[in-house]
């Protein structure tokens, strides 16, 4: 299945599907290729930076720019992986999963006090100070037992996150 | 495809909140000491930038659906086969031949009446008028419009505007067959630029360009000028900046409603049974998009002139707005979603972004606080 036509065969279906660890139903792959599609507006195999941009509800977020990272340029099959962790099937480590991908920006399976920092200037903008978020971010660290120099893991994540459970959830419409 | 700029603050200073149209219901205001926890999970942030991918309602609103295909089995084929023989053999030639006589009837009247009788300003005026109803009777005839219009025709009064949902640029013909209104347009380039300089001039219309940002002052004081004279043609004027597909409204801009005139809403609903009206202007010309009614069985529309509106006391321009888009949705079935059309052109301003961030700042701080 290499660039986008217009019509998907059962076997892409369960190509697709199969490569999402059976997240998503087979409805709900077709609806999401219909989105894919609409979205790549020339065709090309992928949705560009600038067509996810184009969506003002996505541009306003203020996670975008990190979210792009990750699925800027993917192809329809990884397109789904990646919104996969966003299924209701999908489980909770799953999810803490892209969670840590986002703050992980150089992607070391590591998360250090300045990647949270970076994260936390992303959502707070210019309403706290740098000093603020640093003192929040050294004091919270401290009361759950890490200091600044400590690196955070994927296992640290699920420890801190999974308490009480995490819901990230995204409806894929019938349409 | 054209680079997108993020659009100039001075365009949405006054537009309302659009937090308090969008279901944000996810985000519960958090209570409780600040944790760890509470500060490394973007769930929620991240959970509203999904389903803006999966699913957002600023798209809907430019979706074209491609009509069912209807002539999928044996007998239907041949019958669908007939079909387009007759509109591309027959009834095309034939609506080509009515709109070229009705062009050529057009000009040969047009222009005598517009140099020789340059000092009857009076007379002029009112046969150019009945000259532009006339033209676009003869587009209308060319696509064999079924135009039902409901309610009281627009009367020719002092201080007064008209506003209407936008589809298509036919709107403008739909309308005008009936009334010769001068309309505010975005300045088109080509055959359509030619036709709006010359003979659309003469009516009264006034021309804006989306690109430039300072136009808008300009554009502001030409429409108050207009509206004062009592003279000109009634205003019409489409609020929603840009070509809906006809099941969505986006947001109105207020210059229409902050003239201190009365404003008259005009519904427009299009009926897809043969053919879809909505001008999808990324993807066709508009030189396309008529031939494409010009080669379709009909276009059918349902026009409602409704009851003309006031500013109520105490009601802001926005209100004003709101409130006839409004009045033109339910009557012509359409949704209302909270977006501003101009979004089509250029990136969302960094206020909603900001609007985000310090909710969420404060909510940090507060319960920082907290113990």
């Amino acid at each position: 299945m290499g660039s986008a036509s217009s019509m998907l065969t059962q076997y892409d279906i369960e190509e697709v599907q199969e490569h999402c660890n059976y997240l998503f139903t087979q409805q709900e792959i077709v609806s999401l290729y219909k989105r894919f599609c609409q979205l790549d507006k020339n065709a090309k195999g992928f949705i560009s930076a600038d067509e996810f941009l184009s969506v003002p509800e996505f541009a306003m977020n203020p996670l975008s720019q990190r979210l792009l990272k990750l699925v800027d340029g993917l192809n329809f099959k990884d397109f789904v992986a990646f919104l996969s962790a966003f299924s209701a099937k999908a489980t909770v480590p799953q999810k803490i999963e892209l969670i840590f991908k986002i703050y992980d920006s150089d992607c070391n399976g590591k998360v250090t006090f300045n990647d949270i920092i970076q994260v936390l200037h992303d959502l707070t903008g210019s309403f706290m100070s740098d000093k603020q978020r640093e003192e929040v971010l050294s004091q919270l660290l401290h009361e759950a037992g890490y200091t600044r120099e400590s690196y955070l893991l994927l296992d640290d994540f699920v420890k801190i996150l999974d308490n009480p459970g995490l819901k990230m959830e995204v409806d894929v419409p019938d349409d | 495809m054209s680079k997108l700029n993020t659009s100039n603050s001075e365009f949405d200073l006054d537009r309302p909140n659009i937090e308090d149209y969008l279901p944000s219901g996810s985000i519960q205001e958090p209570r409780g000491k600040l944790r760890l926890r509470d500060l490394l999970d973007i769930s929620p942030t991240l959970t509203e930038a999904a389903g803006a991918i999966v699913d957002d309602s600023f798209t809907r609103c430019f979706k074209s659906n491609p009509p069912e295909p209807w002539n999928w089995n044996v007998y239907l084929f041949p019958l669908w086969c007939l079909g387009v023989v007759v509109r591309y053999g027959f009834l095309f030639p034939l609506r080509v031949l009515v709109l070229t006589l009705g062009w050529i009837i057009f000009l040969s009247c047009y222009f005598p009446v517009h140099t020789l009788l340059k000092g009857n300003d009076k007379l002029r005026k009112k046969l150019e008028r009945g000259l532009v109803e006339l033209i676009c009777s003869f587009f209308v005839a060319s696509w064999t419009g079924v135009i039902k219009y409901h309610g009281p025709r627009p009367s020719m009064r002092p201080r007064q505007v008209f506003v209407a949902n936008h589809t298509s640029m036919i709107d403008f013909i739909v309308l005008e067959q009936m009334t010769a209104f001068a309309v505010i347009m975005q300045k088109h380039p080509g055959w359509v630029g030619l036709l709006q300089s010359t003979i659309l001039e003469s009516l009264g219309c006034i021309w804006f360009n989306r690109s430039e940002s300072k136009d808008r002052g300009i554009v502001t004081r030409k429409l108050r000028e207009h509206v004062e004279g009592a003279d000109n043609n009634p205003l019409l004027i489409f609020p929603e900046g840009t070509c809906v597909n006809n099941h969505y409204t986006v947001m109105f801009k207020k210059g229409a409603f902050e003239l201190g005139c009365t404003v008259c809403p005009i519904a427009i609903k299009y009926n897809k049974i043969f053919v879809d009206a909505f001008w999808n202007s990324r993807k066709q010309s508009f030189t396309m998009h008529l031939l494409q009614l010009m080669t379709s069985w009909a276009v059918v529309c349902d026009v409602w002139y409704l009851e003309p509106q006031n500013l109520k006391p105490g009601e802001t321009p926005i209100e004003f707005a709101e409130r006839v888009r409004d009045i033109i949705s339910v009557r012509a079935g359409l949704k209302k979603v909270p977006w501003d059309g101009y979004l089509k052109y250029s990136r969302p301003s960094p206020k909603h972004r900001e609007r985000k961030q310090q909710s969420f700042a404060e909510s940090v701080l507060r319960r920082l606080e907290e113990k």
